[in-house]
C-alpha cells in the first residue's frame, strides 16, 4: 500500500507533463532545423507561434513544483525529481527559444542564395537534435548511462561549432558583399544557438545523473 | 559516518521483551556536540534505542541484552546507573515537571546529589533556566507550580531541570510531539543552541524535524539500523530504498 | 412494547432501587434517632455508665472505642503502605506478586469472628498479651490490612509513570524516586483510604469481645494492657445481654447513634478530603 497518494499522483502528473513538454521542445528544434535546411518559411513560422504554448507550460510546471514544495515537503527522490523538473523545464523553454531564434534566420535568409550548401549545419543540427532526443529519453527512463552518453558527445558539437565558426570567419574575411557577410554572421549565429541547444542537452543529462544517482556532476 | 569522535558508541545491541525482539544488532556511534536524530515508523525500537544509552531499559525486568555500548572509554554496564543518568539525562515525549514549584522541579537532581547551599541551587536554577531559554518568561514566578505553565514551557522546564545535573549527553524521546507548532519550533530553535555544549540525541517521528535540527540521522525499521547517515544525505539522497521508501511517504 | 416504554421502564425501575437504597440508610437512621434522640445529652456522652448500666454515659465505650481504632491505625498504617509500596513500586510482574494480591484479596473476606478467634489464639494466649487493647488492635489491625493495601496501592496508580522515570532519569535511585516524587503525592490518598478503612473497623463487635473489649469496665485504659469498653460491644450488651433489656432499650439506641455518627463522620471526613485532592489534583 503507497501512503500520500495525492501527493504521488501529482508528482507523477508533474513528471508525464514535463516529459510532454520536452517532445513538444524536441519536434520544435528539429522542425527549426528542418525549416533552416529547406529554407521553409511556414515550417519557422509554425516554430515561432509555438513558443508562446511553451513559454505557458514552463510556467505552469516551475508553478506546480514549487506547490509541491511548499505543501509537501517533498524529500529524498522526490526533492531531486523537482529540483530535476525545476532545472531541465528552464533548459528546454531555452532551447524553444534557440529554436525559435534559429526560425527567425530562417525567415531572414529564405529567397538568399546560400553563400554555400548547408553541410556541416545539417550534420551539427542532426547532432544536436539527437542529444536533445537522448536527453529526453534518458529522463523518461532514469538512464544515467544513457545521460552520461549524451553529455559526452557534447564534445563533438562543440568541436564541429569551433570548426565552423572557423570558416566562415574566413568566409566573411575574404568577401565584401554585405549579404553574404550577413548570411555568414546568421549561419554562425545558428551555430552559436545549435551548440547551445546541445549544451541544454547536456544539461539535462546532468540533472538526470543527479536525479538518479543523487550525485552533481558536470560533464562535456 | 565521517564526523567528530564518537561520545557513544553501540555495539551489536540486541534487545528483547521477553520474546519479542525490539532491536537487531545494531552499531552506530553517537558524535559529540551534534545533534543526531532517530526516525522510523511506530515500533521501530527508535525509543527502545534511546532508553538503551542511559539504562532506563534496565528498568523493565522483562527486557533481555546482548551486544555493548560504549560511553566514553568504558562500557555502560561499568558505570553506576544513578551516575550515568546524570550524565546521560533524557527529556521525554510528554513533558513531566513534577508537581512542585519551577524551583524545586530545577533543583531536584542537585538536591539528591546533596547540593543544599541556596546560594548554588540559585544560580544553577537560573543558568539552567536560562540555557533552557525559559528564564525571562518565569523568572519572576520561581515559585509557582510547574503545573501552571504552559505544554511547551513544562517541556524547556524539562529539558532545564535535565542540564541542572551538568549532563554530557541528552536523549529527547520524541520531545515536541505533544507540543504545537510555535512551541515546537522553540524547543528546535534551543536543541541547536544546546548542541555547542552537549551532544543530542532525539528520537522523532517527523521528519522534517528530523531534517531541520540534525547532523546525523539514522533510520530504523523492525527493529533494525537499515541507514544511517549524514542528514543532508539522508534526504537527499538516502542509500537504501527502505529509507527512500519511508522519507517520501512512500512505506506503508 | 416500544422503545420508547422500555427505555422509560427501565429507567424508572432502576431509579425506584437506588432511591429504596437510600430510603433504607434514611429509615434506619431515623429509626435510631427518634428513640435515642431523648437518651442523648452531654451527660450521657460524659458519664461512666452507673447502675448496672442502667443509668450513666458511655464515656468509657468511646475513648475505648478511639483508643483501638487508633491503635489499630498505628499498626496497620505504615505496614499497610509498606506493603502497597513494595507490590506497586518493588516487585517485579510476576507470579509472586499475584499471588500475594490474591492472598490479601482473600483476606478480606474472611468473617471478622474467625480474626477474633485467631487474635485469641495468637495474641491473647500464644503471645501472653492478654485481655487487651493490645491484643485487640493488632487482631483488628490484621483485619484493616487488606483495605489499607487496596487502597494504597489504588494511591500509588493515581501518580503517573513519568514522575518516577523523571526522577530515576535525574539520576535518583529508586527509593529516591518513591521517596520524593511517588509518596509525597500518594499519601493523602493514602491516608484518607486508610481512615475509610478504619470507618469499616471501628464498628466491629465480634474481633474485640474475644480479644480485648469488656463487658463492663468503668474506666478510661491507661495501659495498652488493659481491657476496654467499645461502642459496638456496649451496644449488643445493652440490646441482648443486660438483664433489664427493656430498660435499657433507649440507651441502647443512643449507643447507636453515637457509633454511628463516630463511623460516619469518619467516612465522611475522608471521602470530602479525598474529593478535595482530586479536584486539586494538576496532573
Amino acid at each position: 500500500m503507497t501512503s500520500r497518494q495525492q501527493y504521488h499522483d501529482e508528482l507523477e502528473a508533474l513528471h508525464s507533463r514535463l516529459l510532454e513538454m520536452g517532445s513538444l521542445v524536441e519536434k520544435v528544434v528539429a522542425r527549426s532545423v528542418e525549416s533552416l535546411a529547406q529554407l521553409d518559411v511556414d515550417a519557422a513560422q509554425n516554430v515561432i507561434d509555438t513558443d508562446d504554448t511553451l513559454d505557458a507550460m514552463e510556467m505552469e510546471i516551475e508553478q506546480r513544483c514549487i506547490r509541491l514544495i511548499a505543501l509537501q515537503q517533498p524529500m529524498a527522490a522526490d526533492l531531486r525529481l523537482l529540483a530535476t523538473i525545476l532545472k531541465v523545464v528552464t533548459d528546454l523553454e531555452r532551447m524553444a527559444d534557440n529554436a525559435v531564434n534559429i526560425s527567425e534566420i530562417t525567415l531572414r535568409i529564405a529567397g538568399q542564395q546560400l553563400v554555400k550548401p548547408l553541410v556541416d549545419i545539417p550534420k551539427m543540427a542532426a547532432l544536436a537534435v539527437q542529444m536533445v532526443h537522448d536527453a529526453l529519453a534518458a529522463l523518461v527512463q532514469r538512464d544515467e548511462a544513457l545521460a552520461r552518453a549524451v553529455c559526452e558527445r557534447d564534445d563533438a558539437v562543440d568541436d564541429m561549432y569551433a570548426a565552423l565558426f572557423e570558416e566562415l570567419v574566413d568566409m566573411m574575411k575574404s568577401d565584401t558583399d554585405p549579404i553574404r557577410v550577413s548570411q555568414c554572421a546568421n549561419l554562425m549565429f545558428t551555430a552559436r544557438f545549435l551548440e547551445r541547444i546541445a549544451d541544454h542537452a547536456t544539461n539535462i543529462g546532468e540533472r538526470v545523473v543527479y536525479l538518479v544517482s543523487g550525485e552533481r556532476v558536470k560533464l562535456g | 559516518m565521517e564526523s567528530k569522535q564518537p561520545v557513544m558508541s553501540s555495539r551489536h545491541i540486541s534487545l528483547w521483551y521477553d520474546k519479542t525482539r525490539a532491536l537487531t544488532d545494531i552499531t552506530m556511534d553517537i558524535p559529540e556536540k551534534q545533534v543526531t536524530a532517530i526516525i522510523g515508523p511506530s515500533g521501530c525500537g527508535k525509543s527502545t534505542f534511546l532508553k538503551t544509552l542511559n539504562r532506563m531499559t534496565d528498568l523493565n525486568p522483562a527486557v533481555k541484552m546482548g551486544g555493548f555500548i560504549n560511553f566514553l572509554d568504558k562500557p555502560l554496564q561499568q558505570y553506576d546507573v544513578v551516575e550515568l543518568r546524570r550524565r546521560v539525562g533524557m527529556v521525554f515525549q510528554k513533558p513531566n515537571p513534577f508537581p512542585k514549584s519551577i524551583y524545586d522541579n530545577i533543583t531536584f537532581g542537585l538536591r539528591l546529589q546533596g547540593v543544599k547551599k541556596k546560594s548554588d541551587l540559585d544560580a544553577v536554577v537560573e543558568s539552567s533556566l536560562r540555557r533552557a531559554a525559559l528564564w525571562d518568561e518565569v523568572k519572576d514566578r520561581l515559585k509557582q507550580s510547574a503545573m501552571g505553565l504552559s505544554g511547551g514551557q513544562q517541556q524547556r522546564l524539562c529539558i532545564a531541570r535535565a542540564l541542572a545535573v551538568n549532563p554530557e549527553v541528552v536523549l529527547m524521546d520524541e520531545p515536541c510531539s505533544a507540543l504545537d507548532p510555535v512551541a515546537t519550533a522553540k524547543i528546535e530553535d534551543l536543541i541547536l543552541q544546546l548542541k555547542q555544549e552537549y551532544t543530542i540525541v532525539i528520537v522523532t517521528h517527523n521528519m522534517q524535524q528530523a531534517a531541520r535540527i540534525s547532523d546525523g540521522t539514522a533510520f530504523f525499521l523492525s527493529s533494525q539500523l537499515v541507514e544511517y547517515d549524514t542528514t543532508v544525505k539522508m534526504f537527499e539522497n538516502p542509500g537504501d530504498q527502505r529509507t527512500e521508501d519511508y522519507i517520501t511517504g512512500r512505506f506503508g | 412494547m416500544s422503545k420508547y416504554w422500555q427505555q422509560k421502564l427501565f429507567t424508572i425501575v432502576v431509579s425506584a432501587a437506588a432511591l429504596f437504597s437510600v430510603g433504607v440508610l434514611f429509615f434506619a437512621v431515623y429509626w435510631i434517632a427518634k428513640d435515642s434522640i431523648g437518651v442523648i445529652s452531654w451527660e450521657f456522652i460524659t458519664d461512666m455508665p452507673r447502675r448496672r448500666m442502667t443509668e450513666g454515659g458511655i464515656w468509657p465505650a468511646i475513648v475505648g472505642t478511639v483508643y483501638v481504632s487508633l491503635l489499630t491505625m498505628v499498626f496497620a498504617v505504615p505496614l499497610g503502605i509498606a506493603t502497597a509500596i513494595y507490590l506497586n513500586e518493588y516487585a517485579s510482574k510476576g507470579w509472586v506478586v499475584r499471588m500475594i494480591r490474591l492472598a490479601i484479596r482473600n483476606l478480606a473476606g474472611v468473617p471478622s469472628i474467625v480474626y477474633g478467634l485467631f487474635g485469641l489464639g495468637l495474641f491473647v494466649s500464644t503471645l501472653g498479651l492478654g485481655h487487651s487493647l493490645l491484643s485487640a488492635a493488632l487482631t483488628l489491625a490484621l483485619m484493616a490490612l487488606p483495605l489499607i493495601v487496596s487502597a494504597s496501592e489504588e494511591a500509588l496508580k493515581t501518580i503517573p509513570d513519568s514522575f518516577r522515570e523523571g526522577a530515576l532519569a535525574l539520576g535518583a535511585t529508586k527509593w529516591q524516586a518513591v521517596r520524593h516524587q511517588v509518596l509525597p503525592f500518594a499519601l493523602p490518598g493514602m491516608i484518607t483510604g486508610s481512615v475509610l478503612a478504619l470507618g469499616r473497623i471501628a464498628g466491629e463487635t465480634a474481633p474485640i469481645i474475644l480479644t480485648g473489649a469488656a463487658y463492663f469496665y468503668p474506666l478510661i485504659p491507661r495501659s495498652v494492657g488493659e481491657q476496654f469498653m467499645a461502642l459496638p460491644y456496649h451496644l449488643y450488651i445493652l440490646a441482648t445481654q443486660h438483664e433489664q433489656v427493656a430498660v435499657v432499650r433507649p440507651l441502647a439506641y443512643g449507643t447507636a447513634l453515637v457509633l454511628l455518627g463516630l463511623v460516619l463522620s469518619m467516612s465522611m471526613g475522608a471521602i470530602l478530603v479525598r474529593s478535595y485532592i482530586r479536584r486539586r489534583r494538576t496532573w
